[in-house]
């Protein structure tokens, strides 16, 4: 007596099994990803999908029973998601980024990049020039929290005891170490958000920045104590300088697509920028970790200012030919 | 060009073609349009407060566990291990805990998950750790910085620019309000939206059920006219329900618009459940002939 039943009743009774089927693979690659499915259900899943689809299209012009085309729109979108989200596992995911991702987007930065090292070293140099010239500026450009007691009354004999402290008390280094990288990282991710507000805080922090490291140095070397401060700074700040001029980068290639989207619409091309940015930035967390460990461990164990400065240039050459090593980085 | 202006034109739909607010349109590579649903505001809000519900209790258990083993211990080693292990915690947890969850099979944060909540990519496409990571880093700006001009404290000069700072960081708060989609600018900058991924069950059809005692019911056309596509998901809605009470006075309405004059003495769910089936069939036979009655005034 099948005639008497409804076309939509038949045409549900014909395919259900092959729906509950799907439900039952789909609630197993959701709940272990999928490789707890075995091979024959992981071919199996495409298939059941697809005649899911053309089960919600028929469903949808012909049968009015809401909870069937409302539990097929469910089931369809959350196989289409399965289906067209295929991911690749964590280690191959993270030798792609090493290899290839990291790389490419620092190397696609390159013009934002130099916008940002411009603008801190002009802000270095400012500070410089200001502090070598009047000592009271120094204050304008450091706060009294990060200074702690390295300012201009402090002694020479005082100064260069921060330089080279902590070389016998090595206890507290690693927690030390561990607070920077979190607060480096901290800033940094600041600055990358803030570059979507049309780069002006983005470029704000970069001159602070810039500008403190200025004033140090010109303290320093007005104290006769240049090139130990130097090597101070850079056994470490190499790494982290080079980390915080990328995360403005990658800030600035936000607030730019968003002043000057191009041929795309304004949406698009933040959405693209800020994808591309996004890597750069998972990669800037990665160097200040680096940075964090050299400066915590390598610079309280390490006293000899040559030792300091040729650690500061291996890292930055190191760095140089990791991202912008010519080489192919397409997928 | 204004941002609705810029979301418009992402759509590529002129005003009259857009689908019914809160549905978004995703056709899917076989040409066939899910209808995705957009998150709403208060699950969304509430899937935030769960997180970080969780992600505080969290940090406060992982605190008070690093402090009891470092009581217990009173070793000198100890106790910096342990503080680097609190700061690594703490940061990956405050950090990470939204890209680990969102970058899983679910793409949810448990919040999400409880509301019926996903992250899906604005274009159909695949989601992708660097958008996930864009989205979540993001959030420093939209949610850490109103905390941090709303908790600021300041006399004079200070006074007024922590308040003019709160007010203009209630842009980034507000925002989802102003758009479609009800996007975030994290959303926005990592091209991903938040949809509805419900869990729906496939319940028993109606039109088979009892359809044994739906044999003795003989509608006549007329009868059936009576109602269109509209009236027959309320009812398949009642009847699904189960509720006594409003089952009869659904089935003693009916019974009055179509003039029944058949047995008086059936259960209303069996009457109802007999109108829903030959109601269906009309309708649907009438749909496969290119007629769609959208509800009893339409009698196009």
């Amino acid at each position: 007596m099948a005639e008497l039943h409804l076309k939509s009743w038949r045409f549900r009774a014909e395919r259900e099994a092959d729906w509950r089927r799907l439900e039952a693979l789909l609630a197993k690659a959701e709940a272990g990803g999928a490789a707890k499915l075995k091979r024959d259900e992981l071919l199996e899943i495409p298939l059941l999908y697809r005649q899911a689809l053309s089960s919600l299209s028929v469903a949808r012009s012909i049968s009015l029973d809401q909870n069937l085309v409302a539990y097929l729109e469910s089931l369809c979108t959350r196989a289409y998601f399965i289906v067209y989200g295929a991911r690749t596992r964590l280690p191959e995911r993270l030798a792609k980024f090493f290899l290839r991702d990291w790389p490419a987007a620092v190397q696609a930065l390159w013009r934002e990049t130099l916008v940002s090292f411009v603008l801190s070293a002009v802000a270095a140099a400012v500070a410089y020039v200001l502090v070598r010239r009047d000592a009271d500026w120094f204050h304008s450009f450091v706060e009294p929290g990060v200074a702690s007691g390295r300012d201009p009354t402090a002694t020479t004999a005082s100064l260069r005891d921060t330089l080279y402290h902590g070389g016998t008390a090595s206890e507290g280094l690693s927690v030390f170490a561990t607070f920077l990288f979190t607060h480096n990282a901290q800033i940094a991710l600041f600055a990358f958000a803030l570059g979507f507000l049309l780069c002006l805080p983005t470029a704000a922090l970069l001159v602070m920045n810039g500008g403190m490291f200025g004033a140090f140095l010109a303290l320093f070397v007005s104290r006769g104590l240049g090139f130990e401060a130097g090597g101070w700074l850079m056994i470490h700040g190499t790494t982290e300088l080079f980390a915080i001029i990328l995360a403005g980068a990658a800030g600035f290639s936000i607030g730019w697509s968003v002043c000057f989207p191009g041929e795309r619409s304004r949406i698009d091309a933040a959405a693209a920028a800020g994808r591309r940015a996004a890597t750069a930035m998972a990669g800037v967390v990665v160097m200040l970790f680096v940075a964090g460990i050299l400066e915590g461990f390598g610079r309280q164990l390490i006293q000899v200012d040559y030792a300091r400065y040729v650690i500061a240039v291996v890292m930055l050459l190191a760095w140089f030919a990791y991202f912008y090593w010519p080489r192919k980085l397409n997928p | 060009m204004s941002l609705q202006g810029a979301l418009g034109r992402l759509k590529g739909r002129g005003g009259e073609a857009a689908p019914p607010d809160g549905w978004r349109e995703l056709v899917t590579p076989e040409g066939v349009d899910l209808r995705l649903k957009v998150g709403a505001y208060a699950e969304r809000f509430a899937a935030l407060l769960i997180d970080f519900a969780i992600l505080f209790a969290g940090l406060a258990v992982f605190s008070l566990v690093c402090l009891g083993v470092f009581f217990a211990t009173r070793v000198t080693w100890g106790s910096e291990a342990l503080g680097v292990v609190w700061l690594l915690g703490t940061f990956v947890g405050r950090n990470f805990y939204f890209v680990l969850f969102e970058m899983g099979p679910r793409a949810a944060t448990p919040g999400k998950r409880a509301m019926g909540l996903r992250v899906a990519s604005a274009d159909g496409g695949r989601l992708t750790a660097d958008m996930v990571f864009a989205r979540n880093a993001m959030r420093e700006v939209e949610v850490i910085l109103p905390l941090t001009f709303f908790a600021a404290r300041g006399e004079g000069v200070d006074a007024a620019l922590i308040s003019l700072g709160a007010v203009w960081s209630l842009v980034f708060v507000l925002f989802p309000l102003f758009n479609r989609d009800r996007r975030r600018m994290g959303d926005l900058v990592a091209g991903t939206m938040v949809v509805k991924a419900p869990k729906k069950v496939l319940q028993p059809d109606l039109a088979d059920t009892e359809r044994g005692a739906a044999r003795g019911f003989a509608f006549t056309p007329a009868q059936l006219d009576a109602y269109g596509i509209k009236e027959l998901h309320v009812l398949e809605d009642v009847i699904r329900a189960g509720d006594r009470k409003s089952m009869a006075e659904v089935a003693s309405r009916i019974r009055t618009k179509i003039g029944w004059e058949g047995a008086a003495d059936v259960a209303d769910r069996t009457f109802l459940n007999a109108y829903y089936a030959a109601l269906r069939g009309r309708l649907e036979s009438r749909m496969l002939f290119g007629h769609r009655r959208k509800d009893k005034f339409d009698l196009g």
